[in-house]
């Protein structure tokens, strides 16, 4: 399969890039991003789009990579999943993402696929949506007008669909640290290299046996990652201990919306919801998951 | 007509220079523009892995990259797996593991078994399994494939004759 015909460039400088959406959408090009292009040019096979014009993320220095910046970490939108899922400062900081970005597809596709990619691609059943929503990240935006920052409770909006205007461009991801912090990702699947039925990220804080705050993120639960608030209202204040967490996971498909697909319906989902949230607060704290 | 646009890729060891256009994959430009069909198109969907190849030493599915994407950088494709007339560790395990049956598959597991043992120089049995979920065999199970990674990381060397001995061994018959 081949993609139709289309412009290529691969500028060296975000301000180059933006410079060429702007020239290309003012020329009424239809353009499109292109980052490590493991959604897009599969959709571009399929001839599901078919862009004039691609612009080429993959020559600009300094959007790839993780760095310290005090109380948080800068990661660049072009970092790929495999450097975020084996970087000693996520590994040491916010190890969920590192955890989340290792179940991604195969390590071909990690190789390739970037962090930024597919926080823009936003597919309610990705893996990395979920854990950046239960962290509440930073989403820096450049644009025509500058650059711009968006809470990651703001960035989401629907499905396959985020606060990145056409035109703009996502650059990096400033995620808080959690060092110190229980986590965990727990994803089911039914095969290899399979995509969320449903998954849950757990960010969970215990003080000498009681869990001070907990952040929960469901992913493929609706159109957008959700967390889940009313299982973090639960859990905070509460002991750390096994039957404290199931009475707690039982509401985590509270406003929630899941799908019903051939891998399930939405009941299906709400009960995985519960049981995932149980394995992974339980696993955040360091407790074996009960049978 | 979008432009074509003039790429310099070093593949296998020699340095190309080509103009290709920006919709060129560059599984067809390894296949159709450099003949190398050593490298196969399994699905074209970017699931079975048959169209592995490194780029600058790391495993990727080369139907899912376009051709422009590889200006400046390093290919390796199975046919520069040999060196010097003689099969990569990898290829005579996969040869001595009877790790293939109609073959399609191989080129892949091949690509990406190097870039997971160049991570993992001694991977587990299940590290194997996960660092191969992105490569479909449809004939042999999958069992022998793991074996034959699984030898190469133990150091087992093979001869010609198809006799194994690890490095190990080797070297405690000369001791002893
Ligand atoms: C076989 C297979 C299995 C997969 N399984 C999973 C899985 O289990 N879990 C999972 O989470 N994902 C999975 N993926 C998707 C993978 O995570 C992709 O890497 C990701 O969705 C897209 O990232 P990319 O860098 O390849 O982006 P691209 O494909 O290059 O781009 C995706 C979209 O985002 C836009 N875009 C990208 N970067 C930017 C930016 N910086 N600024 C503005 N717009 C941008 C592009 O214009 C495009 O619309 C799978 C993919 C494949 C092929
Ligand atoms: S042909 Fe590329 S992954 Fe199947
Ligand atoms: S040997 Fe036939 S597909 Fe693997």
């Amino acid at each position: 399969m081949i993609p139709s015909a289309f412009d290529y460039a691969a500028p060296a400088t975000v301000e180059e890039a933006l410079g060429l959406l702007a020239a290309a959408d003012a020329a009424g090009d239809d353009v499109k991003v292109l980052a490590g292009g493991q959604s897009l040019l599969p959709v571009m096979k399929l001839r599901m789009a078919d862009p004039s014009m691609v612009v080429d993320l993959g020559r600009i220095a300094g959007l790839n990579g993780v760095t310290d910046s005090g109380d948080s970490l800068l990661i660049g939108a072009m970092t790929p999943h495999h450097v975020v899922a084996t970087d000693p400062l996520i590994a040491q900081h916010v190890p969920l993402l590192a955890q989340a970005a290792a179940t991604v597809a195969d390590p071909q596709v990690r190789h390739r696929g970037t962090f930024g990619g597919a926080l823009v691609h936003a597919d309610p059943a990705g893996d990395l949506p979920a854990p950046v929503l239960a962290a509440g990240a930073t989403f820096l935006i450049s644009g025509p007008g500058g650059q711009r920052s968006v809470d990651a409770a703001d960035f989401f909006q629907g499905y396959f669909t985020t606060a990145v205007e056409e035109g703009e461009i996502l650059t990096g991801i400033r995620v808080p640290k959690y060092t110190g912090w229980g986590s965990h990702y727990e994803k089911f699947t039914r095969v290899a290299q399979q995509w969320s039925i449903v998954a849950v990220a757990a960010l969970v804080r215990v003080e000498a046996g009681t869990i001070t705050e907990a952040r929960i993120g469901l992913t493929n639960m609706a159109s957008t990652p959700l967390r889940a608030a009313a299982v973090e209202a639960a859990l905070a204040g509460g002991p750390a201990t096994a039957d404290a967490i199931a009475a707690a996971a039982a509401h985590a498909a509270e406003g929630t919306d899941p799908a019903s697909d051939l891998n399930g319906d939405a009941a299906y989902r709400a009960h995985l919801a519960q049981v995932l949230t149980k394995r992974a607060v339980l696993a955040a704290v360091g407790l074996q998951a009960g049978a | 007509m979008a432009s074509s646009k003039t790429i310099t890729v070093e593949v296998d060891d020699v340095r190309y220079t080509d103009d290709v256009e920006p919709r060129l994959l560059l599984v067809q430009y390894l296949r159709e523009r450099l003949g190398k069909t050593g490298t196969l198109v399994g699905c074209d969907t970017t699931n079975c892995g048959a169209c592995t190849v490194h780029l600058d030493g790391v495993s990727v599915k080369s139907c899912t990259m376009l051709a422009v994407q590889a200006d400046g950088h390093k290919v390796t494709t199975i046919e520069g797996m040999a060196q010097d007339g003689k099969l990569a560790p990898l290829q005579e395990a996969f040869h001595q593991c009877h790790a293939l049956q109609c073959g399609f598959c191989t080129p892949g597991m091949i690509m990406q078994s190097a870039s997971l043992l160049k991570e993992n120089p001694h991977p587990t049995e299940a590290e194997i399994r996960d660092g191969l979920e992105g490569n479909l065999c449809r004939c042999t199970g999958y069992q022998n494939i793991v074996a034959a990674v699984k030898s190469v990381a133990d150091g087992t060397v093979y001869d010609d004759s198809g006799v194994s001995t690890t490095a190990g061994e080797t070297e405690t018959a000369g001791v002893s």
